[in-house]
């Protein structure tokens, strides 16, 4: 019994010894090893392109950057998984461990907001002035990107559009509608919007509540022009207003020209109720273009695309961009890389890839396919607002509280004023 | 002294590891959970203290039980758990019940009835999705094209996009896949019950459904109360299947544990973590006093 009982403290002593020393060897892994501080021999690159043609145009923009920089090794650092969200949810951990990856791929303008808050991203505006971004880069989306006080954060390495409308030729013929008759304003189009309804077609497709909200920013910018739009944003704009009223009234209007499972797609299936037919119309951002590539549908015969009813002159901009982490273990690497990015060669060997457009405008249009030659005209020519629906006009807390809000008056749950009321308290917190 | 430390020592020394790991990895973190719901920590910037973040007491919890759009997620959670527990317990009850009585291929059911659970909430979430498809008439799919098929059209609904019931649609699954656990559960329970018992009551002259009564369903009831706290517990916490069919901005589908995800993805960490305290709060509220029962049934 004795010899039983000092055997069990040995073996107790032992497993507490074991689990002490455990610790001491976790909290000693965390260095990483790393080597000399800002050397420029590697640059950890994290991104949530981990597939398709996103992946596509990543390797395409590593493969430019070893011809550049063929001394820095490039590590990847893709996360797959529910288009970007497990990606931030990672980046969060590790910024806040102070374990910065080099440089992170994150939407331009505020969405930024909350990292430079928190003080985890550099200041790159010095960089625009190295690499002579400034002048490639349209005024107004130099604009759209810099803080208050001047400050830029990040460099854009790609352009999409929001707002886009994809039509189904075919339905709007079967239907007495002609597919080359463009809208001056959102009333014309909603004139044939009815008429497709009342024969019994789904005439506008939508899917779940980001693609609600991006249809949102759609209506709220054709009723409300680019100038009242971007006031939203800045507070010059008044929320409770008469001129948003009417905006969300034409916004509850379209919603009941929409599909009844709305909630339960995302936007590839909202896109291929437009491709299969099923639907007439789909607002989307112009990645969606891949979409109807990809099933071999041609622009013009299969598809058509357009502004917005109400907002053609105007470019609803979202843009990936690269950072610059505070504390990044090898900042020279992050601004080889963050060169890279803003190189002609890089915007244009990525953005083909990938079906996006380049942010400079010295890229040669030749290059792109049909549609991105368009979108490379518009962007050169329109008015550049920020896109709601992803992040560049707003900070995430407040992107969440109108969706929130979008959702509940689009499930019924609220009227309209009550939206309304819900939207501006959403804006000032 | 030294004899007490002898006798004690040991044994506590065993359990140190177990004891330090759980009194660091779940109370601490409750307490740290705790304490940053009672902080204003709103922002990403307070959450890495760039700006500070002060104590707000319970002005957190007390503005998120008078929004609006919290009373709903709650009212969400209520509906779901009363339709999941009534709803498995019935099937669950019902398949025991029919499989207790000596039937060919018994084993078959049983793991037909019990396979349901192996499949994880967020893959029989997606099959779900597409049963669940809210169109109707002309556009329906899944279960609506069912019922348009065999001429019970007027059965359409929306399912789950119904703003006051639909959380009781993804209580469907959740029932589909949980009432075999719950069979097995009473299944045990009825081959507990030895056969004496039965037999004395049959020469008692007792009926079938008063041996049911009076017999089998008191030895069930210790049975029925653990399936129910495995249940409702379960249904507290939901949110990997509500996910899977809806997503996490859909209003109709919002749950507390929806709620806390949203608000930590807007680094709003605070009201995040006063809502994962309302749910441990909750579910305290079902398990602690059935862990009282036991404890005390163990003592006699």
């Amino acid at each position: 019994m004795r010899v039983n009982q000092r055997m069990t403290a040995t073996v107790a002593t032992a497993a507490v010894l074991g689990l002490t020393l455990a610790a001491c060897g976790g909290s000693g892994d965390g260095g990483d090893g790393g080597s000399a501080s800002g050397s420029a021999d590697q640059v950890e690159v994290f991104t949530w392109w981990a597939a398709g043609s996103e992946k596509a145009g990543l390797d395409a923009l590593v493969g430019v950057f070893n011809e550049q920089h063929p001394d820095i090794e490039f590590v990847n650092g893709a996360v797959a998984g529910g288009a970007g969200s497990a990606a931030k949810d990672l980046l969060q951990t590790r910024l806040q461990a102070q374990d910065p990856p080099d440089t992170f791929q994150a939407h331009a303008g505020a969405e930024l907001q909350d990292y430079i808050d928190a003080a985890q991203i550099e200041d790159v505006s010095d960089l625009y002035d190295e690499f002579g971004l400034t002048d490639v880069f349209p005024a107004d989306l130099v604009d759209r990107l810099s803080t208050e006080d001047g400050a830029i954060y990040s460099i854009p390495s790609n352009i999409h559009r929001a707002n886009v409308l994809w039509a189904n030729p075919t339905v709007l013929e079967d239907n007495g509608i002609d597919p080359e008759a463009t809208y001056e304003d959102l009333d014309a189009w909603m004139a044939d919007l009815d008429k497709l309804d009342k024969a019994g077609v789904t005439a506008l497709s939508v899917g779940t509540t980001w693609t609600q909200v991006n249809l949102l920013e759609t209506v709220l910018l054709a009723d409300l022009g680019p100038e009242a739009y971007s006031g939203l944003w800045d507070g010059s704009t008044d929320w409770e207003g008469p001129e948003v009223k009417a905006a969300l009234e034409d916004f509850e209007t379209l919603m009941s020209y929409t599909n009844d499972d709305r909630d339960g797609l995302d936007w590839p299936e909202a896109t291929q109720m437009v491709i299969d037919g099923s639907a007439a119309f789909n607002v989307m951002g112009d990645w969606a273009v891949a979409a109807f590539e990809e099933q071999d549908k041609a622009l013009g015969t299969d598809f058509t695309a357009a502004p917005v009813p109400g907002t053609d002159g105007v470019f609803d901009f979202l843009a990936d961009s690269f950072t610059l982490p505070v504390g990044a273990p090898h900042p020279d690497g992050a601004k080889a890389w963050l060169e890279t990015v803003g190189s002609l060669d890089g915007q244009v060997a990525f953005n083909k890839a990938k079906g996006s457009i380049p942010a400079r405008t010295d890229a040669d249009p030749a290059d792109f396919s049909e549609y991105q030659q368009t979108a490379i005209d518009s962007f050169a020519n329109d008015t550049i607002v920020s896109s709601l629906a992803h992040g560049a006009a707003a900070p995430v807390a407040t992107l969440n509280a109108i969706s929130d809000a979008t959702s509940k008056f689009t499930t019924g749950a609220s009227d309209l004023a009550g939206y309304q009321s819900e939207l501006a308290a959403a804006t000032q917190s | 002294m030294l004899n007490k430390l002898r006798r004690v020592g040991p044994p506590l020394l065993m359990l140190a590891p177990s004891l330090i790991l759980v009194g660091v990895f779940v109370y601490g973190l409750i307490v740290a959970n705790f304490t940053t719901s009672l902080t204003d920590n709103h922002t990403a910037a307070q959450a890495t203290g760039q700006k500070p973040a002060v104590f707000v007491w319970f002005t957190n919890y007390l503005d998120l039980l008078a929004s609006e759009d919290f009373q709903h997620s709650l009212m969400n959670l209520v509906l779901y758990t009363v339709v999941f527990l009534v709803g498995t317990m019935i099937m669950g009850f019902l398949w025991a019940w029919m499989l207790e009585k000596p039937v060919k291929g018994e084993g078959l059911f049983r793991s037909v009835y019990l396979f349901p659970m192996a499949v994880s909430f967020v893959a029989s979430g997606v099959v779900w999705r597409w049963l669940l498809n809210s169109n109707q008439d002309e556009q329906a799919s899944g279960l609506n094209r069912l019922f348009q098929i065999v001429g019970l059209d007027a059965l359409q609904n929306n399912w789950w996009n119904n703003v006051t019931f639909g959380i009781v649609a993804i209580a469907i699954p959740a029932i589909w896949q949980l009432s075999g656990y719950v069979m097995a559960l009473f299944l045990a329970g009825f081959r507990g019950i030895p056969e004496e018992l039965r037999e004395a009551a049959r020469m008692d002259g007792a009926s079938e459904w008063k041996l049911y009564r009076h017999v089998l369903f008191p030895q069930l009831s210790p049975v029925a109360l653990s399936a129910l706290i495995i249940i409702g517990h379960m249904s507290l916490k939901a949110f990997d299947l509500i996910m899977s069919i809806s997503k996490p901005a859909n209003y109709q589908t919002k749950v507390p544990a929806v709620d806390m995800f949203v608000f930590k993805s807007s680094f709003d960490y605070a009201n995040a973590a006063a809502v994962g305290s309302i749910l441990l709060i909750i579910v305290a509220i079902v398990i602690v006093p059935y862990l009282i029962r036991t404890n005390r049934e163990e003592k006699r």
